[in-house]
């Protein structure tokens, strides 16, 4: 029984966080909340020299050639510093997606410009609310062209390129398109977190190129998004245990009747629950990353239970910050809102806890690993 | 990262599954532990005499020395041991409080000649042994016991009552801890002994439980007289003593392997009714049934972690503290909605599936070791470094602290 990361792993998780402790305080983050910047420019320059961008992508293809274990614990360390940078989108989804899907040309012609951050990838999925359903994507591909419009796509206004779910005939198809081309409109939509932009991007006839797997139907679609769900919920994780550091200093240090507020019994049980549940998430998502350096085949039901779990952790983290803080914890000056909105906007990112919930349940029945 | 024993690991767990495929016999998938009659004294030989052929082969208490019968094996090898032991189709075991907690305890505090007298026959299952420790007036707050020991030449007359005691009347012996001093601080005043529950003065009424069964026993002492030579630590030092019991409490409560799954609730969903259709295709029961199963992953893969620790030789960390405090709630949650899919049949307790007995028994889980409550306090107290409690009776003799009903 081995069920934990290598020192080597834990050396560079370390590396990582000394890095962003430098250069990633949490006014970064709060830099491009109120700035209107699409990201932080010179974090994510940082990222790809530090090789995080290409953590998963072999030297082959320009990547630093770690494994998924490695990439897992970028995203903790990016996750903790609430980094606003595309992460999420380029390097869990669309890269993931040419490294599952993608032939041998299509990985020589772009990964190597998204491990080294001169390209952004993003994931052009929902086109409406609610639970996905291929009954609802209504953007087709036809003859080489794309037509239709997508809502919510993350960084969708510095992003250069998309993978874009569209129709094919009776199929669904992942279709590659680059945003400054010809017949693509963006523009940029108000966010949840504004550290993290979103755009909604309209395609009329716009140049797409398939990719060379197929993924006919919203199963293989979402396939896809359970392997980004993995380190998606390192980040979650990352960013839950930083707020609850944040929230036991504080309580520490506020006195009111006379004592730390960390000394009332209500505060201390409510403390251990969210520690319980940062551990129940930091459980899941270990069982999943190793199901995905392995692609075992409990990494379905893995990848569903370590999202699920992660969701619950970051916003059960950031509610109780909030109510800890008490009526600071509502002001814009104090960092809480930060915490708070990434939660949700992470949760939003590949669909929310119910979305989830019945992915894994329907794993479930499968009898997979249960 | 990886699953996988390491070759000492796998060697070691082919050597205890041969012992066990020569001893037992394998339990066929899906075929449940007997229920255990503790009335029932046939059973208790049994037991007994399977814990003599284990000891007899080195497979009793494997992380004793092996001087006082144990086998000195590492604490990854015990959880190995009882991963395999788990398959098998074997009586119930009667000796964990002796073995897991009283043992460790006289190991740590007791004298050389208390050691030689018990341990051994401890080990062998010849002489099972009872913990007494709550008291009707005190359980979370154990420290406020109130059952006293007064001295009398070479002996302590201890008068009082002790409840909760698993198997008081089949033990042979019991461990107790009396206050000796009451107009000293709470903690100050107590002292640990060994009592012989076959003395006079001693009477054991079970009781019963929510569920029905009667696991547990109230025990009334009544002038009985103890040895000098059976106190455990110095006189007044008997808090630090019970603790390294309680310590080894955790330890056990918290090394099962205990494996549950969503399967049975599942099931039972597939096969009701709700709204004309299967109940599995309702969104909510899927939500719940996704919510249970991810709390339960996460404390296998947690028992995972700490497994990794202990197989490194390290010490596990906080993560270690957290399976009961989820399993307690959830046992009873799961069960309890389980029951409510039933509707207008949950009231009869089921045949297949029985949920209506887990509902009635999840209490306990909530209780034993160390209720939520208190769970919650050591998480926040030693994990988390928060506060402690103010507390009222600090400072104060145990003789003037306000005592309430008991």
């Amino acid at each position: 029984m081995n069920f934990d990361f290598s020192e080597e792993q834990k050396l560079l998780q370390q590396t990582a966080r000394d890095y962003l402790n430098q250069h990633a305080p949490l006014s970064v983050c709060r830099r491009v909340l109120e700035s209107g910047e699409p990201f932080a420019a010179d974090l994510w320059k940082g990222a790809a020299e530090m090789g995080w961008l290409g953590a998963a992508i072999p030297e082959a293809f320009g990547g630093a050639g770690f494994g998924r274990l490695e990439l897992v614990l970028i995203a903790e360390e990016l996750g903790r510093a609430l980094a606003p940078i595309p992460f999420g989108p380029s390097v869990a989804l669309y890269s993931e997606a040419l490294l599952q899907l993608g032939s041998e040309s299509q990985k020589q012609a772009r990964l190597p410009a998204l491990a080294k951050g001169e390209r952004i990838g993003t994931f052009a999925f929902a086109e409406s609310a609610g639970r996905p359903a291929a009954a609802r994507i209504q953007t087709r591909f036809e003859g080489g062209r794309v037509s239709g419009t997508k809502l919510a796509v993350p960084d969708g206004a510095a992003a250069h390129d998309a993978l874009v779910v569209a129709r094919e005939g009776s199929d669904l198809s992942l279709v590659l398109v680059d945003l400054a081309g010809p017949g693509v409109e963006r523009q940029a939509v108000k966010s949840l977190d504004p550290s993290r932009p979103l755009a909604r991007v309209s395609f009329s006839g716009a140049a797409g190129e398939r990719l060379a797997e197929p993924c006919p139907d919203l199963s293989a679609v979402l396939a896809l998004l359970r392997r980004a769900a993995v380190p998606i919920a390192f980040e979650q994780l990352g960013g839950a245990a930083r707020a609850f550091e944040l929230t036991r200093e504080f309580a520490l240090g506020r006195y009111a009747f006379g004592r730390p507020i960390a000394s009332f019994q209500a505060l201390k049980h409510r403390m251990a629950d969210v520690f319980v549940a940062l551990e129940l998430a930091r459980s899941n998502a270990y069982f999943a990353a190793w199901a995905l350096e392995e692609d075992a085949p409990e990494l379905a039901e893995a990848a569903c239970s370590a999202r699920v779990a992660a969701i619950q952790a970051f916003e059960l983290a950031t509610t109780e910050m909030i109510q800890m803080y008490g009526g600071v914890g509502f002001t814009w000056e104090y960092d809480c809102h930060l915490f708070y909105r990434r939660a949700k906007g992470l949760a939003a990112l590949l669909g929310g806890l119910g979305d989830w919930r019945e992915y894994l349940v329907r794993e479930l029945e499968r009898g997979a690993a249960a | 990262m990886d699953f996988k024993d390491t070759p000492e690991e796998a060697a070691f767990r082919a050597k205890a599954r041969a012992f066990l495929d020569a001893h037992a016999r394998r339990r066929s998938p899906g075929e449940s532990r007997p229920l255990f009659d503790s009335e029932d004294p046939s059973v208790v030989a049994e037991a007994q005499r399977w814990q003599a052929t284990k000891q007899a082969n080195g497979w009793a208490c494997l992380t004793w020395p092996v001087e006082y019968g144990g086998r000195g094996a590492r604490p990854i090898e015990a959880v190995i041991w009882s991963q395999e032991e788990s398959h098998y189709r074997l009586p119930p075991d009667l000796f964990g409080i002796g073995i897991g907690m009283l043992g460790p305890t006289l190991m740590a505090h007791g004298t050389d000649s208390q050691k030689q007298r018990y341990l051994t026959p401890m080990a062998r299952g010849e002489e099972i042994w009872c913990q007494l420790f709550s008291e009707p007036a005190a359980g979370s707050d154990l420290a406020g016991l109130r059952t006293s020991a007064l001295r009398s030449g070479e002996d302590w007359i201890v008068n009082g009552q002790k409840i909760w005691t698993s198997g008081a009347h089949y033990c042979r012996f019991g461990m107790i801890v009396t206050r000796n001093d009451a107009g000293v601080a709470k903690h100050a005043g107590l002292t640990y002994f060994i009592v012989d529950m076959q003395s006079p003065g001693i009477e054991i009424r079970p009781i019963k439980q929510v569920n029905g069964a009667a696991g547990f026993n109230e025990v009334f002492f009544s002038d009985v007289r103890i040895p000098d030579a059976n106190r455990v630590g110095a006189v007044g030092d008997g808090w630090r003593v019970a603790l390294t019991t309680l310590m080894n409490e955790r330890a056990s409560l918290s090394s099962g392997h205990y494996r549950p799954s969503v399967q049975p609730l599942l099931r039972m969903a597939r096969g009701l009714e709700l709204e004309g259709r299967p109940a599995l295709e309702s969104d909510d029961v899927r939500q719940r049934i996704a919510d249970f199963h991810v709390r339960l992953r996460g404390v296998e893969h947690c028992a995972n972690r700490t497994l990794t620790a202990l197989s490194k030789g390290s010490t596990p960390g906080p993560e270690a503290s957290i399976g009961k405090l989820v399993m307690a709630p959830l046992g009873q949650q799961l069960a309890s909605f389980a029951v409510d899919l039933q509707g207008l049949a949950g009231g009869a307790l089921d045949e297949d599936f029985d949920f209506q007995r887990a509902f009635l028994g999840s209490p306990a889980m909530r209780l034993a070791g160390g209720t939520d409550e208190i769970l919650r306090n050591i998480l926040a107290e030693r994990v988390l470094r928060l506060p402690p409690e103010p507390r009222a009776d600090k400072g104060m003799a145990f003789q003037d602290i306000p005592k309430g009903r008991s």
